[in-house]
């Protein structure tokens, strides 16, 4: 099995690296580097996505001029162009997807003043119990 | 034997439900006034010492480890899901064909029709610009349209909080009712600090500006013929927009590229993009002549509406790139 994994070295190294990120998109407790672990998955993706398009010995997919003058478009000469496109989308939904999570824990950071998650839930619980008892306070007023 | 069963049995249910032997030192509680009616009398069975119950032992206990044991527990059980699923991984990836084989699965037919028919179909030198401008241009177009979606939702977040804070009333969160109870203050500007005297950093960027405008022209530009194409060119060129912004103060670049210049650049290269690549597909689908010519392979007007559309694929992402980092430091476009 190891000799099998050595000789796709390359997804090995993703799927670690994607395990690295969800372990820190699990364990930290800060925002930002929740959001550093999710690109951290990201960008397994793009390695083993680059890994699987790869052929030895083989050109990038941009048309060679051949002797005479014309394109040389045989498929034996290229490596795959399809895991390319692929990369493409996945670095655009990314950047996204990061730059809207950054905004909405800036926006998280001036409400309660932490980026952590769990101070920010527990500032969240007791605001909401506040806000409960003016309620409360002012439907008695009310009723008096 | 018996009796010793009971006995250990009942001192079990003591400690459990709470009637533990009397202490030493216990505190014998005061007699209850004797004026009570029969009916309010305290029950015998609780005035003797009463010993915490499991239940609320158990509670007390929580209240103090609860939290640590939950983290701890946490934690543990996330290192083991990851382990468990980086090792699942592992074993598939060491099933995969070998890596680098032309024989691989992976490259099919589909690799061979996109690579052997998509110079003369596409009229592109660069398969990829072919494949992701051409035959999958609507994915393109969704990306795109993602991109701009996620610029317009940051100013939405990024830039109200400026307007607010704007304004004279310093507590965006108070609406003069009494309801200002959340105590938030006014949200924190952020400000950036410019050194206006940076004559380095000034002169580098008056230098260097130029050249990666035209750079970035460059790889918008020759998008069907090299490796590059909208998306990186976009990139390239919203670099110069966030070096001329860092030396030269957002205010000068404010004054040619805002956020009405982002949103009508961006809107206008996105419906451009829709009806020209509606309009191909449309034609192409139901094979009539269509009037975008495709060129010879290798010029630089060829490859039909690639160009064009690497053009406004460039535009979004410039604009969206410099939005971003517009937004992030200084709160507004």
């Amino acid at each position: 099995m190891l000799e099998k994994l050595l000789l796709n070295h390359y997804e090995a190294a993703a799927v670690i690296l994607s395990g690295i990120g969800l372990t820190n998109l699990l364990l930290q407790r800060n925002l930002i580097k929740k959001i550093i672990g999710l690109n951290i998955m990201d960008t397994a993706v793009y390695l083993f996505l680059a890994a699987k398009g790869y052929v030895e010995g083989r050109a990038a997919p941009i048309l060679i001029e051949n002797a005479s003058g014309g394109w040389v478009t045989s498929s034996a000469v290229y490596v795959n162009p399809v895991p390319a496109g692929l990369v493409l989308t996945g670095i655009v939904v990314s950047v996204s997807v990061t730059a809207f999570a950054l905004a909405l824990t800036l926006k998280l950071y001036e409400s309660y003043g932490t980026l952590n998650i769990d101070e920010a839930l527990l500032k969240m619980t007791q605001e909401q119990e506040e806000i409960e008892a003016r309620i409360d306070e002012a439907e008695e007023e009310v009723l008096s | 034997m018996n009796e010793e069963l009971r006995r250990i049995w009942q001192q079990f249910y003591d400690w459990v439900v709470g009637n533990g032997p009397r202490p030493e030192n216990e505190v014998v509680p005061e007699e209850p006034p004797p004026d009570l009616p029969f009916a309010q009398k305290p029950k015998d069975k609780y005035s003797r010492f009463h010993e915490a119950t499991l239940k609320e032992r158990y509670n007390q206990w929580l209240e103090i480890h609860g939290l640590h044991l939950f983290s701890v527990l946490y934690s543990g059980l996330s290192v083991l899901t990851c382990l468990v699923i980086v090792s699942l991984l592992l074993a598939t990836v060491a099933e995969l064909p070998p890596f680098g084989d032309e024989r691989n699965p992976a490259h099919n037919e589909v690799i061979r029709r996109y690579v052997e028919h998509g110079g003369h179909e596409t009229g592109a030198q660069n398969i990829v610009a072919g494949l992701i401008l051409d035959y999958r241009a609507f994915d393109t177009f969704g990306e795109s349209a993602v991109l701009f979606t996620a610029a317009v939702s940051v100013l939405m977040l990024l830039g109200a909080s400026r307007r607010n804070s704007l304004k004279d009333d310093p507590s965006p969160h108070s609406d003069g009712e009494g309801w200002d109870f959340l105590n938030r203050g006014p949200p924190a500007l952020r400000h950036h600090v410019f050194r206006q005297d940076d004559a380095i950093l000034r002169g580098v960027a008056t230098l260097s500006i130029p050249v990666i405008i035209m750079m970035g022209c460059v790889v918008v530009i020759n998008g069907h013929l090299s490796p590059g194409g909208g998306f990186s060119g976009g990139a390239i060129l919203s670099t110069a927009l966030i070096l001329a912004a860092n030396a030269y103060g957002f205010e000068r670049v404010h004054s040619f590229f805002n956020e009405r210049t982002f949103i009508v650049s961006s809107s206008t290269a996105l419906m451009i993009y829709a009806l020209s690549k509606g309009y191909s597909f449309f034609t192409g689908a139901n094979h009539i002549h269509s009037i975008i010519p495709k060129g010879t392979v290798g010029d630089i007007l060829s490859g039909g509406l690639i160009l064009p559309l690497n053009i406004c694929v460039g535009l979004i992402v410039a604009g969206t790139l410099y939005g971003f980092y517009a937004l992030f430091s200084e709160g507004d476009m």
